[in-house]
């Protein structure tokens, strides 16, 4: 019998592609456009998004002022400023730090559900469902109460949620695991209930606060937002994330193994375990920067990756730069409209994206029950 | 692309033992694959088929005894390489994301990848030529989830060749599979020239595909031999339980096995 490798040396010189007949049925993958025109098209929204974002707000400004001050920063030989002196000050430091704050968590936290949702092997997965991120909230509210510091002012809430989400994802993983192989409704189950247990520990912390004032600023954002965007404290996430991104997509092949299942991909030579470990610990060091923050963003981790699913297939190194791209615009957007819908009021982000986020999340699990039922 | 033949490997297990939870599952079962042929294993649920397919692909380490590729430590070399040589089928499936029965089956081009970088030249080809084989280049992009069971199986099976393996392991591949699938499974294993390891639940599929098969009964090997020398009506009622009438089929000579009354 001739081996596949004998076989393609003899098949070489034919065009199998041509000769073979049509499939009798489209399915969805090859209606797909073309991965580089959605990457292309992408980018050109996000470009879009960024500008959008930073000419609408209290005072709107012209989208070409706008872009004009973006160049003229970056290459500051090229145009003559001929717009008022105030609009490089709302451009630059009040709008752009939140915008790039808002396209970062974006763009991580949808990079942060791809790998979890192949790291456990559900599409249901995201850093909200498994705890990590009340985890990551507990983390920071206890150093804020208790005015504690590490590291320094600016890195303590990061240093704090991050090991919050790390202490978190362990606990979840070593209840999901105990007494046995560990399952993915384990895992799903002992997140969801530890993260009630987080939460309402988070909750008794904060009723014993005694500043009023610390207390509104937690709550607000407890709940999700980028409102607190400076320029001093975007550094770290931005290292963090990018960081994240790159190691993530260098991973992207061994992700792919992990759909093909715990066993398989060791059959395919992975060794799943220390991956696991290893992407965990990233997974929850990305979450607790970004927890750290902007809050709780719910359900960006969750929707994106399913969305850039259809668009793009279940390849990672293809998700993972659609998915930050998508992310990212996704985020720049809502909030946008989280600053703009209940103007001079502020709506939470966090609230936004769980107003989009719910609804979808019921309609994944229709369509999941959809094909169980087709399956039978 | 590589442009040598693949030469199948030797699989030799020694004196493995295997516990679960205090109770041992394998005791002390020796057995070796030669280049080429194809060993079936056979026997009752739970006598330790699947625990013993592990060890061989590495999934489940052994309390004590060796387990042998080519004559080197399958627990000792690294992964990858253990994947360029050896391809196992475990019973599970992919997940329900958006994947085509080719990503599937390109799965199997991960072992031979670089770390970095893109696929290497070839492996296109590879992944066509598998598919091909087992007759799904025509679905190739249909997504996997939406495939019968007997077409998935066969996406599995395209991706274990696409390993270019020189030893298959197989666990149950025939289950689910009507028994068209199932012929045409063990059809196409047996007309590779690759060593294979096969759990099989079906000791008339057995008889007709494997040259020689190994009965487990309690975590111990009873016998191993040819289909004629193992499969007895002695054997059989003793290792199941269920009196049997084995005769010799008229055309291939392989052993039949049916209920007795």
């Amino acid at each position: 019998m001739r081996s596949p490798a004998r076989a393609a040396q003899a098949e070489s010189s034919s065009s199998t592609e041509a000769t073979r007949p049509a499939p009798e049925r489209v399915s969805p993958s090859e209606r797909r456009i073309s991965y580089p025109l959605v990457l292309v098209l992408l980018g050109a929204a996000l470009v879009v998004a960024v500008v959008v974002g930073l000419a609408v707000g209290s005072v709107s400004l012209p989208p070409s002022d706008v872009t004009a001050i973006l160049v003229h920063r970056v290459f500051p030989g090229w145009i003559d400023p001929g717009w008022p002196a105030t609009y490089d000050t709302i451009v630059l430091d009040v709008r752009l730090p939140r915008v790039l704050l808002a396209g970062m968590v974006g763009a991580g936290l949808s990079a942060v559900g791809t790998a979890l949702q192949a790291l456990v092997r559900n599409p249901l997965a995201d850093p909200f469902l498994l705890g990590i991120s009340s985890g990551a909230s507990l983390g920071a509210v206890t150093l804020l109460v208790t005015g504690a510091t590490v590291l320094g002012t600016l890195a303590t809430p990061m240093v704090a949620a991050f090991a919050g989400s790390t202490v978190t994802l362990a606990a979840v993983y070593a209840l999901a695991s105990s007494g046995g192989r560990m399952t993915t409704t384990r895992l799903v189950l002992a997140g969801v209930a530890l993260s009630y247990v987080l939460s309402a520990l988070t909750d008794l912390l904060l009723s014993t606060a005694s500043d009023p004032h610390l207390l509104s600023s937690i709550r607000f954002w407890r709940l999700g937002s980028v409102a607190g965007a400076e320029w001093q404290t975007l550094p770290i996430p931005a290292i963090v994330v990018l960081a994240g991104l790159a190691v993530l997509l260098w991973q992207s092949g061994s992700l792919n193994l992990l759909l093909a299942g715990e066993e398989s991909a060791g059959t395919l030579g992975l060794d799943v375990h220390r991956f696991r470990t290893g992407m965990f610990v990233l997974v929850s060091l990305m979450t607790g920067v970004m927890v750290a923050v902007s809050g709780a963003i719910g359900f960006v981790g969750l929707m994106v990756p399913h969305a850039v699913r259809m668009l793009v297939g279940a390849d990672h190194r293809r998700v993972l730069p659609t998915a930050a791209l998508l992310g990212a615009t996704f985020l720049i957007l809502a909030d946008l409209a989280a600053r703009t819908v209940a103007a001079p009021q502020e709506i939470q982000l966090g609230v936004l994206t769980a107003l989009c986020g719910g609804p979808f999340f019921v309609w994944l699990l229709r369509r999941q029950a959809r094909r169980e039922k087709a399956d039978r | 692309m590589s442009h040598h033949e693949v030469r199948p490997a030797e699989l030799d297990i020694r004196d493995v033992s295997c516990t679960a939870g205090g109770r041992e599952v394998l005791s002390r079962v020796s057995l070796t694959a030669e280049p080429g042929e194809v060993l079936g294993v056979v026997g009752p649920n739970g006598a330790g088929k699947s625990t013993l397919l592990r060890t061989a692909y590495r999934q489940l380490r052994p309390a004590e005894g060796r387990v042998l590729l080519d004559g080197a430590d399958v627990f000792r070399m690294p992964r990858r390489s253990l994947a360029r040589r050896l391809a196992a089928l475990p019973q599970e499936t992919p997940a329900e994301f958006e994947l085509t029965a080719h990503d599937v089956a390109a799965m199997g081009r991960a072992p031979h990848r670089r770390r970095i970088g893109g696929d290497r030249l070839g492996d296109e080809r590879i992944v066509t030529v598998s598919l091909e084989m087992v007759e799904m280049a025509e679905l190739a992009h249909r997504q996997f989830a939406q495939l019968s069971g007997g077409e998935k199986q066969r996406v599995l099976i395209a991706r274990a060749l696409v390993q270019e393996p020189g030893m298959l392991v197989l666990d149950e591949p025939t289950n689910h599979l009507d028994m068209r699938h199932q012929f045409d499974v063990l059809a196409l294993v047996r007309r590779l020239n690759v060593t294979t390891l096969a759990a099989l639940h079906d000791l008339n599929l057995a008889a007709r595909f494997c040259d020689r098969i190994c009965v487990l009964a309690a975590g111990e090997a009873v016998a191993i031999g040819t289909p004629v020398e193992v499969l007895t009506e002695s054997l059989l009622s003793e290792v199941y339980g269920v009196h049997t009438e084995v005769g010799t089929h008229p055309r291939t000579g392989a052993p039949t096995v049916l209920f007795g009354d």
